[in-house]
C-alpha cells in the first residue's frame, strides 16, 4: 500500500529534475564543473544507497564497500577499453561481477558478527585491490586510461534504477525479514527466518550496485587506480550511511548530497575535509547514534506534521 | 644460512606487531571495543620518540620512557574523552567512534606538522655481528631485549598487582566486578593507559628499526596488530605475543620467497581463515553464545 501510494510522485518527481537537470546542461547554463559534480552526487548516492540496504537495513556492518566499488570499476573499464564493448554493456557486467564478488566475501564472512564482520569485510576489501594492484592487464599500481563516457542521462538513470530496487526490496518480503535480522538475529531464526539467506541476498544486491556506482566512477575519471579504492574511500562512504541515520533512505540520499557538496568544496584542503569528516562521525555517535535521521524517513516526517499530536504511529 | 637471518626478521617485525597487539587485546577483553585508534597512538608514540631524540638530544631509552607515558596519558584521554560515554551504546556505534577518532588523530597530525615522512636517527651504531652465518644488528637484538622486557612486565603487573587483578575481574564480569568495590572507570583507564604506553613502546622501536615515519604510518601496522591479536585470541595476552611473532614471521618469509607485493594480502587472508574456522584463535576457548 505504502508502495502504491509513493510510487508515482516518485517517478514524476525524478523525470522532472533529470529533465531540469539535462535541459540546463544541453544549454550551457551548468558548465562543466557542476555537471561533474552532479554526476557525482549521483555515484555517491548509489553507493551510500547501496551500503544503506546492508548497514541499515539488514545491520550487517560491512567496512568493506570500495572493495565492491573496485571490482564494478575494473571490470567496467576492461569491457569497454579492452574489449571495445558500449558503456551499458559495461555497467551491467561490472554490477554482475560486483554481485559475484559480493557473494563470494558474504557467504563466508556474514556468519560473522559485529566487530569480526566489520574487519573481515575490511580485509576483503583490502585483499580485492591488492589483487587488482598486482595485475599488469589493469596496469598495477601506475592505474588504468579509462576514457569518459558517463554522462548525466546514465548516472541519473541508473541512480534512478537503484533507488527503485532498494526502496521495493525494503517493502518485500525479503526486506521485512532483513529488517528483522536487524532488529534481532537470535529471534529471527527462532521465527524461522533464513537469517544467512537474507544477508547474504542484501550483501550481494550492495554489491551489485556498488559495482554499477563502480562502473560510473571508472569512466567519469580518466584514470582509475588501486589506491582510490583503500580504506578511506570505505570510510566515505561509511560516513554518509551514519550521518544519514542508520537504516533511513532518504537520509543516506540527503546526507550523500550534502558531503559531497562539501566535501567538492574543500578540494584543495583534504586534512581540513578529512578533520572535518572524523569529528562529524565522532560527535553523531556520541550525540545521536543512530545518525541524523534515525529510521525516519523524509516522508515520515511530512506525516508527522500533518498530525502534530497523535503522530507517534511512524515515530520509532 | 639466508634463512635465519629472515626468521630474525620476522622475530623482530614480529615483536613490534605484538607489542601493538597487546593494547589491542587488553582493550577489547576489558570493553569489548576494537580500538582502531591504537595503530594512531603507536604513530604518535613513534613521533613523540623522534622529537625528543631529535629536539631535546635525548638518547634512545629516556625517548622510549618519554614516549611511553605521553602515549599512555594520550590512551586515557581517548578513553575518557570519546569511549566512556559509548560504554552502553550499540557496538556499531563504538566501532565507528573509534574509526573517527583514528582518522581524526591522522588528520590532525597531517594537519599540525604535514604529511611529509620523517627520517629516523640513528641512535645505536650499526654494528652488526654473525651468528651461524647470519648478519645480526645490535639494533634487532635490542628491539628484541625491550620487547621481552615489556611483556615481562606486563606479565608482571597483570598477574602481580592489585590493578591487573582488577583488570582481570572487570575483563571477566564488569557487573560484579563493581558490585565487590571495584573502580571500573579507573581500571579500564588503566588498562588503557597501558596498553597504549606499549603502542608509545612499539613506535620508537620501530622508527628506529625501520628509520621512516610519517602520520599515517599507523595504518598497516595496526591493522597487522589487530590480526595478531585475533590470531592468538583476542582478549587473551599470551595469545597477542604468540600471535604478533606468528604474523611477522609469516609475512617476513612470504616477502623473502619474491611475494612482497603480496605480503599484506596475505596477512588479511590469515585473518579470515582465522575468523571464519576458528573465531576464538590460538589459544582461545570456544564460548557458547547466550540468548
Amino acid at each position: 500500500m505504502k508502495k502504491s501510494k509513493q510510487f508515482w510522485p516518485f517517478v514524476v518527481g525524478a523525470l522532472l529534475i533529470y529533465i531540469v537537470v539535462q535541459v540546463l546542461i544541453t544549454n550551457g547554463m551548468l558548465n562543466q564543473f557542476y555537471s561533474n559534480t552532479l554526476i557525482f552526487i549521483a555515484i555517491n548516492i548509489i553507493l551510500a544507497v547501496s551500503l544503506h540496504l546492508v548497514i541499515g537495513i539488514t545491520g550487517q556492518f560491512s567496512i568493506g564497500h570500495a572493495g565492491f566499488l573496485a571490482v564494478g570499476a575494473y571490470i567496467s573499464a576492461i569491457i569497454t577499453m579492452k574489449l571495445d564493448l558500449p558503456f551499458i554493456v559495461a555497467i551491467i557486467v561490472g554490477g554482475l561481477v560486483a554481485a559475484v564478488a559480493g557473494l563470494i566475501v558474504g557467504i563466508p564472512s556474514l556468519r560473522l558478527k559485529g566487530d569480526y564482520l566489520a574487519i573481515a569485510t575490511l580485509g576483503f576489501a583490502e585483499i580485492i585491490r591488492i589483487v587488482f594492484l598486482n595485475i599488469d592487464y589493469v596496469g598495477g599500481a601506475a592505474g588504468m586510461q579509462v576514457s569518459k563516457l558517463t554522462t548525466w542521462t546514465y548516472a541519473f538513470v541508473c541512480l534512478f534504477i537503484t533507488i527503485l530496487v532498494i526502496v521495493n526490496f525494503t517493502n518485500s518480503r525479503h526486506g521485512i525479514a532483513a529488517i528483522s535480522v536487524r532488529e534481532n538475529e537470535i529471534a529471527s531464526d527462532a521465527m524461522g527466518i533464513n537469517t544467512t539467506y537474507y544477508k547474504v541476498v542484501a550483501f550481494a544486491i550492495g554489491s551489485f550496485f556498488a559495482g554499477v556506482a563502480g562502473a560510473l566512477f571508472s569512466h567519469n575519471f580518466y584514470i582509475i587506480q588501486p589506491g582510490q579504492f583503500g580504506f578511506l574511500k570505505s570510510f566515505d562512504i561509511l560516513i554518509f550511511v551514519v550521518l544519514g541515520g542508520l537504516g533511513s533512505l532518504s537520509g543516506a540520499v540527503l546526507s550523500a548530497i550534502l558531503l559531497t557538496v562539501v566535501s567538492t568544496y574543500l578540494q584543495g584542503y583534504p586534512e581540513t575535509r578529512m578533520i572535518i569528516y572524523s569529528l562529524v562521525l565522532i560527535i553523531v555517535m556520541l550525540y545521536r547514534p543512530k545518525g541524523l535521521m534515525g529510521t525516519m524517513e523524509i516522508t515520515d516526517y511530512f506525516k508527522l506534521w500533518r498530525t502534530p499530536k497523535g503522530g507517534g504511529q511512524n515515530g520509532k | 644460512m639466508e634463512w635465519i637471518q629472515q626468521l630474525i626478521n620476522g622475530i623482530s617485525l614480529g615483536s613490534i606487531y605484538a607489542l601493538i597487539a597487546l593494547g589491542y587485546t587488553m582493550v577489547y577483553g576489558i570493553i569489548k571495543l576494537i580500538n582502531f585508534a591504537h595503530g594512531d597512538v603507536f604513530m604518535v608514540g613513534s613521533f613523540i620518540g623522534f622529537y625528543s631524540i631529535t629536539v631535546f638530544g635525548l638518547g634512545f631509552f629516556p625517548a622510549l620512557i618519554i614516549s611511553m607515558t605521553a602515549c599512555a596519558l594520550f590512551g586515557v584521554i581517548i578513553e575518557r574523552i570519546a569511549y566512556k560515554r559509548l560504554r552502553n551504546a550499540t557496538r556499531i556505534a563504538a566501532l565507528i567512534t573509534a574509526i573517527g577518532v583514528s582518522l581524526l588523530i591522522e588528520y590532525g597530525v597531517i594537519y599540525i606538522r604535514g604529511a611529509q615522512p620523517e627520517a629516523y636517527p640513528d641512535v645505536f651504531s650499526n654494528k652488526s655481528f654473525e651468528f651461524l652465518g647470519a648478519q645480526i644488528s645490535i639494533q634487532s637484538i635490542l628491539i628484541l631485549s625491550v620487547s621481552v622486557v615489556l611483556m615481562i612486565l606486563l606479565q608482571f603487573i597483570v598477574h602481580k598487582t592489585k590493578t591487573g587483578k582488577a583488570m582481570r575481574a572487570v575483563s571477566h564480569d564488569t557487573e560484579a566486578a563493581k558490585l565487590m568495590g571495584i573502580n571500573v572507570d579507573n581500571t579500564i583507564s588503566a588498562t588503557f593507559a597501558i596498553g597504549s604506553a606499549l603502542a608509545g613502546a612499539a613506535g620508537v622501536v620501530f622508527g628506529v628499526y625501520y628509520t621512516k615515519i610519517d602520520p599515517l604510518m599507523g595504518v598497516i601496522p595496526g591493522v597487522k596488530a589487530f590480526i595478531a591479536a585475533v590470531l592468538g585470541g583476542i582478549g587473551i595476552i599470551p595469545g597477542a605475543m604468540v600471535g604478533g611473532l606468528l604474523l611477522g614471521v609469516v609475512e617476513t618469509i612470504v616477502s623473502a620467497l619474491g611475494f612482497s607485493l603480496w605480503r599484506d594480502a596475505v596477512a588479511f587472508v590469515i585473518l579470515i581463515l582465522i575468523l571464519i574456522f576458528r573465531p576464538s584463535g590460538i589459544f582461545g576457548k570456544n564460548t557458547r553464545e547466550k540468548v
